[in-house]
């Protein structure tokens, strides 16, 4: 009997300390959010939600706070990386799940995981030093939309390459089996049955892959370029909402600040409506299906 | 000599198969007729379901499986230079657990046809709606052949697998235990249906149960330790087995 008291009050206290984990980490949410949205908010009103997200010029002296281009250049690269990170990084989850034999595919994967672990000002180096010379040579001054979409596109790759992987995973052999039994090659079986199997979870990917796009600041400030302007082709020297925050927030105060603050707000914002359409996707696709 | 035999439609000769050093088959001989209805039946292990899936090479996905024989489809050897994509069109098979893939009734059915090359609609539209036919599943499903076909009931959705199965024109339907996961009434119906469809199908179907071996096979063949130990006409088996191991499984002794 009283071992069993002992048990359930061990049981107890695990269930709570647990449950005081998850707490802790949906608190930590909560306050970055009430945060963000109390510095930022106000500001966007008193310089005006028009003249904040469709003004084209940012001349903090001036008080002229106009995020347009940002917003635009952000989107931009974000949808660049997409088109070279999804692609790549989803042939690559196939690799390692369905093609590669095991012992190669135990190989690649921790090399792609070792991606994940540099830090983004290397990456931003890598791309400084090589990349934009590189790009200097087809046209401008190689700091540019380009070079800040194929760095990102490289940096998403481990969190695209790793859930994609476990999703493609999680496909049952028998759907595969019942592909090969009628008569269907293993590649087509691939793209046909266990890619649509994982959709879910492949889209999943993509959210969080475009998630740390959006909001990589680091890599970006490097080979962006950073001017304030709306681009006009993937050559141009951009500035972002991240790096926005990044180059200004450590000598602004007052309004200037505040706008920093709104501009935090407003890739809050993208990033949430990122993982909305992704999963909203997904379950449309579902439902059709 | 059983090449000449128009009535045999599969021939396996002198077959082993190793995995790796574990022989699961031994010295196998067997011709299987043309469409009627043979069961394979044996204690779990006894190397029934490695047969079955000999005759459409399932097995060649294991890694480390050998095979040494030869199985002759109409008089030719599977296993010598065949088109191992057009064996498994002419050899369809059913899974021992329901597996519809995760799409829409239609899209499941038009996935075989669609894999040899049909496109147009309406040959899909055709096809879909015959083979559903003959599975006896059309009329619970024709108002909804959009829905996903993992929303169905476990009977329903083995008949959607046979249906996928036979959408693709076999030859050959192998069976590996299609009844073992449905509750009695849809294994009563799966059995009808297997019974109709012999007549445009050789079939082959291993079975744990043995009522199910001698309500719908022709032909009933005895594992036992990867050994062929008995193969005759399934009314032979079931009432004067000439092997005395045969008899004491068919009468429960074990097993």
């Amino acid at each position: 009997m009283n071992s069993r008291t002992l048990q359930r009050i061990s049981a107890e206290t695990a269930k709570w300390i647990f449950r005081a984990a998850s707490i802790f980490s949906v608190l930590a949410l909560l306050l970055i959010t009430v945060f963000l949205i109390a510095y930022g908010a106000p500001a966007i009103f008193e310089i005006g939600p028009k003249e904040f997200l469709l003004g084209t010029q940012w001349q903090p002296n001036a008080k002229i706070f106009g995020i347009l281009p940002m917003i635009l250049a952000s989107i931009y690269i974000t949808l660049g990386a997409a088109l070279i990170g999804f692609p790549l990084g989803l042939l690559t989850a196939v690799f390692l799940a369905e093609v590669a034999p095991p012992r190669l595919a135990n190989l690649v994967r921790p090399l792609i995981k070792l991606l994940a672990g540099i830090p983004s000002v290397v990456c931003g180096f890598f791309g400084l030093m090589v990349l934009v010379p590189r790009i200097m040579d087809i046209q401008g001054a190689g700091n540019s939309m380009l070079a800040a979409m194929i760095i990102l596109g490289i940096m998403i790759l481990p969190t695209v390459v790793s859930i994609s992987e476990t999703a493609l995973r999680a496909v049952p052999s028998s759907y595969k089996e019942a592909s090969y039994a009628l008569g269907e090659s293993r590649i087509s079986t691939i793209f046909r049955v266990t890619i649509p199997a994982a959709k879910s979870g492949i889209l999943t990917s993509f959210a969080l892959g475009a998630g740390r796009a959006i909001g990589e600041a680091t890599a970006v400030a490097l080979v962006a370029g950073n001017k304030v302007q709306i681009p006009s082709s993937i050559f141009d020297s951009v500035r972002t909402l991240t790096t926005n925050c990044v180059f200004e927030m450590g000598y602004a105060s007052g309004l200037h600040q505040r706008a920093l603050f709104a501009t935090a707000v407003i890739l809050f914002i993208l990033i949430i409506l990122i993982n909305i359409a992704l999963s909203v996707l997904g379950n449309k696709e579902e439902k059709h299906e | 000599m059983n090449n000449m035999n128009p009535n045999v439609k599969i021939s396996v000769k002198n077959l082993n198969l190793f995995y790796g050093n574990f022989q699961a088959l031994k010295e196998i001989n067997m011709s299987i007729q043309k469409n009627k209805i043979t069961a394979f039946i044996g204690p779990s292990g006894c190397g029934k379901s490695t047969f079955l899936k000999t005759l459409n090479r399932m097995n060649d996905l294991v890694e480390g499986c050998k095979i040494s024989g030869e199985i002759l489809m109409d008089g030719v050897d599977i296993y010598n230079n065949y088109d191992i994509l057009d064996l498994r069109k002419r050899v369809g098979m059913v899974f021992q657990k329901p597996n519809p893939f995760p799409m829409s009734i239609y899209d499941n059915i038009a996935y075989g046809p669609r894999t040899h090359g049909i496109r147009k609609r309406k040959e899909l539209d055709e096809i879909v709606e015959t083979s559903l036919r003959q599975a006896s599943v059309w009329d619970d499903v024709k108002d909804r052949l959009n829905s996903n076909a993992l929303a169905l009931s476990g009977g329903q959705q083995q008949r959607i697998c046979i249906a996928r199965a036979i959408a693709v024109k076999p030859e050959v339907l192998l069976m590996d235990e299609p009844t073992s996961a449905l509750d009695p009434i849809s294994t009563l119906k799966i059995e009808d249906l297997i019974t109709e469809l012999k007549k445009n199908y050789t079939i082959a179907i291993v079975t744990h149960n043995m009522q199910q071996a001698s309500r719908v096979s022709d032909y009933t063949a005895f594992f036992l330790l990867g050994e062929l130990v008995e193969f005759n006409e399934t009314i032979k088996i079931f009432t004067i087995p000439e092997n005395k191991k045969t008899e004491d499984y068919i009468t429960g002794r074990f097993g």
